[in-house]
């Protein structure tokens, strides 16, 4: 509304159109947090009390047809040991090639190749690692059927891509000055890279690997073709293990009405471990924007 | 360092490491360097492993296998239509469903909300990659599925009139529950994508814009979303090729059904799903797990395709960004008219 | 070609006449082609304006007439607010996070920070020519000076009539009447400048401000933009901020020093130069700093 005289006249047309988008921007936003907002409230709702339940993480799934379905020992345990592998695997690899496209690969035709090559690969399902994992070492028998160091393999290809793309926005952020500045001391380029290049990174580094790993850990399906379904706790990684993700997954088409709420438990778990890697990822992340 | 000590002139021995000084630096460089080539031919190895896989089932089926309408595994026969065509559903109710809401949250977020709330309220919009799939699965199971049913049944005999959207049986989990629940887990990478894209919108025009006397919606109508235009096509291709290959959520609430449905809140099926479905079943029948892997091919290239012309979107977004230089034409020419 | 001693007045009386020159008159700003003005000009009349920039107060109670259909020209060292005031007269300052300005600006006798004014309505009568060239970056050269004239929902033939008037009046017309449709950016500098003038032009302001306008252009682009600023004033009231201070003796009929926020020394353009009062200004125009 124009309160002085002399101003030309903004449709009212405009002015509601602009209230209007505005508002549903705002709407949209909102919307969008609801998801996220329910999983939440429903995870805890219905998965909390199965936490303080007895046993629920110090018994294993018993499979049994009546009473006490067991807990979630063992796919915890599962979980922890086959991401670490894949962790163990992926990060330094990842790292690696993200440094190789950094420190030497640059803009070269096949650095860029490469570089291509590993972003089409985050666009790859995750089912589809499972296949190759699958395929070429469980059909062919490579070290036994389904075990648990493969269900690493596969989740260490998905992995793999994250961390290698965060590594190297992040290796690109140190400035080139540190380099120089070392190289002109004299240090060969090996000693720029472990000394400057990788101290300075570290924050960023850390951060990607979190993130990698938070996404690997909340997998399912490549499991499911590399180690298959379980019960029994074993440590033993060339063993079929159990797994979160999959025990989850299991327990969600049950009849059962315990097994059914143990998979709420199992999936509060699941979400806790996954929420608190991405928080600390981000709190790393801005701390060491901060500093 | 000795340097200093040697002539520049004369013998540069002095200056020269030992072939020894120089090894960890080239096998650093190399080692580096076969590695990466390592996961290139990994990659392709593993990908003729997979057509390898797939050919008994090429085979037997031919090209019906993905466009045959008759998937039974009980005779064997492998024709997977009501696959793709599931994919296919579901993905677009995703698209549908989930770019417009994500490119509105990454407009609010950049160009509306207050500062303080920006980084919060982003980071909450980004944790929902972080719920793992089999989450969205179960609560899509025991929350989405039957919270929604009595409006999807008001919905579908309301509007029975329109084709596909309205009428049919309504079953709980159905292909709509399936694109939603898609449309949740692509919301995040297309509003982060989206949310980079506008913010490199240069502030030069968005003030060229608001100093005719735009409004702000008008000024990000006309300034902001046509220069992100390629980017966020890039960003909800990638969304895109994240619902094709999303498999636990999906066969939790489609009813995992081999036909093609004809309305919205039918059962379906889909390609990621199919695989993991049948999977065990399969592995003592070699046709049938054959027929998987052509799925997981099929997949694969789909996959692979969506991400490629999304890439190649985001990067004409990005040269956009670097400016067009005018044109050889134009350029000589004006001279000629810029001399009084 | 025309002539260096043949002025644009001349070589668009010759058009008229239908001269072979015709060619060279449409490369002339023709402001006659925007039609008759009515009324007389609008002044500008900033008082007692205050700008900050959160805690940072960046403006200290200025106090500047710009007289009608004159050219008035901001000069000062770099940080002395010269774009902030400038930014403060068609409440460009408000739209940076965390900034804000207070006092007065009338346009005549309108205050532009009264309550309940409408910054877009403002903006309308107020137009704007920034420092580096900004068409917009999808549009085409149509498009581009269309734009501010689609927001208040011109119709499509009284559209195009005016984008062509508008292109005539900066003297664009003859070099892009053919290529209309395209890209706006794939212009050169100087002509992308013309441009965003034209853009400014078409919605028919009642003054243009201008922030360093060919700072970013080369001299030949430089001075067909001066031309234009001079035909220009005939219709609109300018007030140009520049660092150069030869341009504001070419092109301003009085000149302000500003000097950390506050208005120094105000008068005209011939006085600022040969008979400065103040001894800052004094130092200032004869090159000790700055």
């Amino acid at each position: 509304m124009s309160a002085v005289s002399g101003l030309p006249e903004i449709s009212p047309r405009r002015r509601r159109t602009d209230k209007v988008m505005r508002a549903s921007l705002l709407v949209a936003t909102l919307i969008a947090l609801i998801p996220l907002i329910l999983i939440i409230y429903y995870v805890l709702k219905k998965g909390l009390s199965e936490w303080f339940k007895s046993g629920f993480f110090t018994t294993d799934p018993n499979g049994n047809f009546f009473g006490n379905p067991g807990g979630i020992r063992s796919a915890i345990v599962g979980t922890l040991e086959i991401v670490a592998l894949a962790t163990l695997i992926s990060i330094p690899i990842g790292i690696s090639v993200a440094l190789y496209l950094v420190e030497y690969g640059k803009q070269s035709a096949f650095a860029n190749v490469v570089r291509y090559f590993i972003d089409v690969m985050t666009g790859v399902p995750s089912i589809v690692f499972g296949l190759f994992i699958y395929i070429v070492l469980v059909l062919g028998h490579v070290g036994g059927g389904f075990t648990g160091w493969k269900g690493s393999v596969a989740l260490s290809l998905l992995m793999l891509p994250i961390v290698a793309r965060a590594a190297e926005v992040v290796l690109l952020l140190v400035p080139n000055s540190l380099r120089e500045a070392a190289l002109a001391l004299g240090a060969p380029r090996w000693r720029v890279v472990s000394r400057v290049v990788l101290p300075t990174a570290a924050p960023g580094l850390l951060t990607g690997s979190l993130l990698a790993i938070a996404r690997g850990m909340g997998e399912t399906a490549p499991l499911l073709f590399t180690v298959s379904v379980a019960t029994v706790l074993t440590g033993n990684l060339g063993a079929q293990m159990n797994t979160l993700p999959v025990q989850i997954f299991q327990d969600i088409t049950s009849p059962r009405n315990e097994i059914v709420a143990r998979a709420w438990g199992a999936a509060l778990t699941l979400v806790a471990l996954v929420l608190i890697l991405n928080i600390v990822a981000r709190l790393v992340s801005r701390r060491s924007r901060m500093a | 360092m000795d340097a200093s000590a040697t002539t520049v002139s004369g013998d540069r021995s002095g200056l020269e490491r030992s072939p020894a000084a120089r090894l960890p630096d080239r096998a650093l460089k190399w080692g580096l360097t076969t590695l990466a080539a390592l996961i290139l031919v990994l990659i392709a190895y593993f990908f003729i492993r997979l057509i390898g896989q797939s050919k008994l089932a090429f085979s037997q089926n031919g090209l019906s296998f993905i466009f045959g309408n008759d998937w039974d595994v009980s005779r064997n026969i492998y024709h997977g239509f009501p696959l793709v065509f599931g994919t296919l559903v579901t993905s677009a109710i995703a698209l549908i469903i989930g770019v417009p809401v994500a490119v509105a949250t990454a407009l609010f977020l950049t160009e509306l909300c207050p500062r303080r709330f920006r980084g919060p309220l982003g980071m909450v919009v980004d944790l929902l990659a972080a719920v793992p799939s089999v989450v969205y699965g179960l609560w899509g199971v025991y929350v989405l599925i039957p919270k929604l049913l009595p409006a999807e049944k008001w919905f579908a005999s309301t509007f029975s009139f329109i084709p596909f959207i309205g009428g049919g049986t309504v079953t709980g989990p159905n292909y709509f529950i399936g694109g939603l629940i898609l449309a949740i887990m692509i919301l995040p990478i297309v509003s982060a994508i989206s949310r980079e894209v506008i913010a490199t919108v240069p502030s030069e025009n968005k003030e060229a814009a608001l100093a005719l006397g735009a409004t702000r919606w008008e000024m990000i109508r006309i300034a902001v979303l046509p220069y992100s235009r390629p980017g966020i096509t890039g960003g909800a291709m990638l969304g895109l090729g994240r619902a094709i290959g999303e498999t636990i959520a999906v066969l939790l609430v489609i009813g995992n059904a081999p036909t093609i449905g004809h309305h919205l809140f039918n059962q379906g099926y889909t390609l990621a799903a199919v695989i993991a479905n049948e999977f065990g079943e399969a592995a003592a029948t070699p046709i049938h797990s054959s027929a998987l892997f052509a799925a997981g091919l099929v997949l694969f290239v789909l996959t692979l395709f969506v991400n490629i012309i999304a890439r190649w979107y985001v990067a004409r977004g990005e040269r956009r960004q670097r400016g067009t230089a005018g044109t050889g034409a134009t350029v000589a020419a004006e001279p000629a008219s810029e001399t009084a | 070609m025309i002539p260096p001693e043949t002025t644009s007045k001349e070589t668009s009386e010759m058009s008229k006449a239908g001269g072979p020159s015709e060619e060279t008159a449409e490369a002339a700003p023709d402001l006659s082609a925007l039609g008759v003005r009515e009324g007389a000009g609008h002044a500008v009349h900033v008082k007692d304006l205050h700008a900050y920039y959160g805690q940072h107060h960046s403006i200290k109670g200025i106090t500047l007439d710009c007289p009608a259909n004159e050219v008035t020209a901001l000069i000062g060292p770099s940080g002395s607010g010269k774009s902030t005031v400038v930014r403060c007269i068609n409440r460009m300052h408000e739209e940076i996070p965390g900034a804000r300005a207070e006092g007065s600006v009338k346009l005549d006798e309108l205050d532009v920070y009264a309550p309940g004014v409408d910054v877009t309505a403002v903006r309308r009568l107020i137009g704007m020519v920034f420092q580096k060239p900004n068409p917009f970056p999808t549009m085409s050269i149509f498009d581009n000076v269309a734009a501010g004239l689609r927001l208040t929902g011109t119709r499509s033939a009284n559209l195009r009539e005016r984008v062509h008037t508008a292109l005539r009046a900066v003297g664009l017309w003859g070099e892009v009447k053919n290529r209309l449709s395209e890209p706006g950016i794939g212009l050169s500098g100087g002509q992308q400048q013309r441009l965003c003038i034209a853009r400014t032009v078409a919605v028919e302001p009642e003054v243009i401000l201008m922030d360093e306008p060919c700072s970013a252009l080369d001299p030949v682009a430089t001075l067909k933009v001066e031309e234009l600023i001079d035909e220009l004033k005939e219709r609109y009231t300018i007030v140009i901020v520049t660092h150069n201070m030869q341009q504001a003796a070419r092109v301003a009929n009085t000149t302000a020093f500003l000097l950390e926020g506050e208005l120094i020394e105000h008068a005209s353009t011939n006085d600022i130069f040969t008979n400065p009062k103040d001894e800052r200004t004094e130092r200032y125009v004869t090159g000790k700093f700055g």
